[in-house]
């Protein structure tokens, strides 16, 4: 069974505000999903190498050429805060750059 | 407390690299938008980079070639099928909410970089080197931040070292090595002020003959071989002297600040350090064959330490002067076209030539030896006037500066100014018989001793010849008509 500090911690990852009720109410569905994968982890697979695809499958490449890039008014369209043509958010670390 | 010199004796600095190398790439690794740096902010993006819904990542070939080249260079072992993961975080420089990165099973494991120290070469070992996407450049300003995009999703390969350098010097060395290296190879530009080479240490610090590592801080933000060095060795002082304190060393992300000459600990919002790596399930496997493995073999350039030991050996030079060879490649194949047109030479002539003349004038004109108006054959054709005693070698220097500012080959400016070097035994004898009738007191002075006077007769026979007296023959010919 999850514990709520568990789901407190997987709320805060996904940026999901949830109150008591909510907390409460996943700490039950996702306990239960969990469960169900403790159940498919139990199959032996010894042997097996793991699979990140269904199908088997090459990565695609491509040419390195240039295509038309979105304008900056395009890009900046869901924009809620700019400044010029640079988007504009809360600081998120103070005093330098990265 | 302890001087630091005192606490070094008993413990052992612990440094490992994480160094970012921006592959020299048209477009973007996973999407054609261009990576032209200093385009106007947010002008390089497209749906992709935005994050939008419903896109797709599409791997730049270009980004496979150029990290393949840096694999087989470092003698690392190349994965056949590497993998794509998925590392998550939300920054606002990182639309998708992840940056797609590789995780564990990266493209190349377990190579090396053979770093040239004083007096010794030191192979340092590479954990690994994996493919990732840059992220956004966001730029701090009080209560809010700039984000500029253009930058995500410009391709990265990450080389991370074994921690096994034992100090700053060492890891300043290793970064002007990977830097040599990977302009070598033109994988990247490699120009720091750029971004384009970028540097994180872990430091720990162990009691000499421990094993285990001790505690490590991480330090971001290091982008110049100065700060490599400045920041470790700042940071080395610090842990030394909170645990002599006796403090501990707390596991911790500091920030190095260049200006002010020290780190802090970095506070971020992003407190919970759990990426959730997965398999990234819009890209499949990458796979290496062997036809693109052959290709990439077959195009390798002889590597700097490989040069550097032929130099030493086959051209008698001197170490430094092999060094300096190697430290560009455009120098150093300049080098190898001016030995072949001019084959028998040591090559210490012509590197003296080369680093002297030639790179003095680059400099003073701000140009790089690629775009060197003097081509390797023309210098060697000089180097063989000045040899075989055509010219002396201060003439020499004069037809380099006429043929560097014309392009006029040397030996026709020799012709058409009569600035060959007298080596005519009778001529030159003739002369300074001339020259020693009309100083007969000086002659006499020297005779009885004023030893000092040799260099007046020397100077007398190059002003009547206008320099252009073979300096050897006219000394030998002086001192036997001077009579000592």
């Amino acid at each position: 069974m999850l514990t709520r500090k568990e789901v407190e911690e997987i709320a805060f990852l996904a940026r999901l505000h949830l109150d008591d009720d909510e907390l409460e109410k996943m700490q039950g569905e996702l306990g239960a999903m969990l469960e169900h994968f403790g159940v498919i982890a139990g199959v032996d697979t010894t042997d097996i190498p793991p699979m990140t695809h269904a199908v088997p499958l090459e990565l695609p490449m491509r040419l390195d050429v240039v295509m038309p890039s979105l304008t900056t008014e395009e890009a900046l369209t869901g924009t809620p805060r700019r400044d010029g043509d640079l988007i504009v958010v809360p600081a998120i670390i103070v005093g330098t750059e990265s | 407390m302890a001087e630091l010199a005192q606490l070094l004796e008993d413990w052992e600095p612990v440094i490992g690299l994480e160094v970012h190398v921006q592959l020299a790439t048209a477009t973007k690794i996973f999407s054609p938008s261009a990576t032209t740096f200093g385009a106007p902010a947010n002008s390089l993006t497209d749906p992709l980079v935005m994050g939008m819904p419903g896109t797709l990542p599409v791997f730049n070939r270009s980004v496979l070639e150029l990290a393949l080249r840096l694999g087989v260079a470092t003698g690392s072992q190349i994965r056949s099928k590497s993998r794509f993961a998925r590392k998550h975080y939300f920054y606002p420089d990182q639309p998708k909410g992840y940056q797609i990165s590789q995780f564990d099973e990266p493209l190349c494991e377990n190579g090396h970089i053979d770093v040239i120290l004083a007096g010794a070469v030191k192979r340092v070992k590479l954990e690994r080197i994996h493919l990732e996407e840059d992220a956004g450049k966001n730029t701090h300003v009080g209560a809010v931040s700039h984000v500029d995009l253009n930058r995500a999703g410009v391709p990265l390969v990450e080389v991370v070292t074994a921690p096994e350098l034992t100090s700053s010097e060492e890891a300043a060395e290793f970064m002007r090595s990977l830097h040599r290296l990977v302009r070598w190879l033109e994988i990247s530009e490699a120009d720091m002020e750029k971004g384009q080479l970028r540097c994180d240490a872990n430091v720990s610090v162990r009691l000499r003959g421990e094993d285990r590592l001790g505690t490590r801080t991480e330090l971001k933000n290091i982008n110049s071989f100065k700060f490599v060095q400045n920041a470790i060795d700042h940071e080395i002082a610090r842990q030394l002297r909170l645990i002599d304190s006796g403090g501990q060393v707390q596991r911790e992300t500091r920030l190095w600040d260049a200006t002010l000459g020290q780190s802090a600990p970095m506070r971020s919002k992003e407190e919970a350090n759990d990426y959730r790596y997965f398999p990234d399930p819009d890209l499949p496997p990458l796979v290496v064959d062997g036809a693109t493995m052959a290709n990439i073999l077959r195009a390798l350039p002889e590597l700097p330490a490989a040069r550097f030991e032929r130099y030493q050996k086959m051209q008698n030079l001197s170490a430094d002067d092999a060094r300096t060879l190697v430290g560009d490649r455009a120098l150093a194949d300049y080098f190898d076209t001016a030995i072949k047109a001019r084959p028998g030479d040591t090559g210490r002539t012509i590197a003296n030539w080369m680093l002297t003349e030639l790179l003095g004038a680059l400099n003073a004109g701000g140009i790089t030896v690629a775009q060197s108006p003097m081509p390797p054959e023309r210098l060697a054709a000089l180097v063989v006037l000045v040899e075989t005693g055509v010219i002396s070698g201060k003439i020499g220097k004069e037809i380099f500066e006429e043929s560097y500012r014309t392009g006029e080959e040397p030996a026709a400016i020799v012709q058409r100014r009569g600035v060959q070097q007298i080596s005519d035994e009778p001529l030159l004898t003739a002369i300074i018989d001339s020259v020693v009738k009309r100083h007969q007191k000086q002659a006499e002075d020297y005779a009885s001793g004023k030893d000092g006077l040799f260099g007046f007769f020397v100077g007398q026979v190059m002003k009547e010849t206008q320099g252009r007296a073979n300096p050897v023959m006219a000394t030998e010919l002086l001192h036997k008509r001077l009579g000592r």
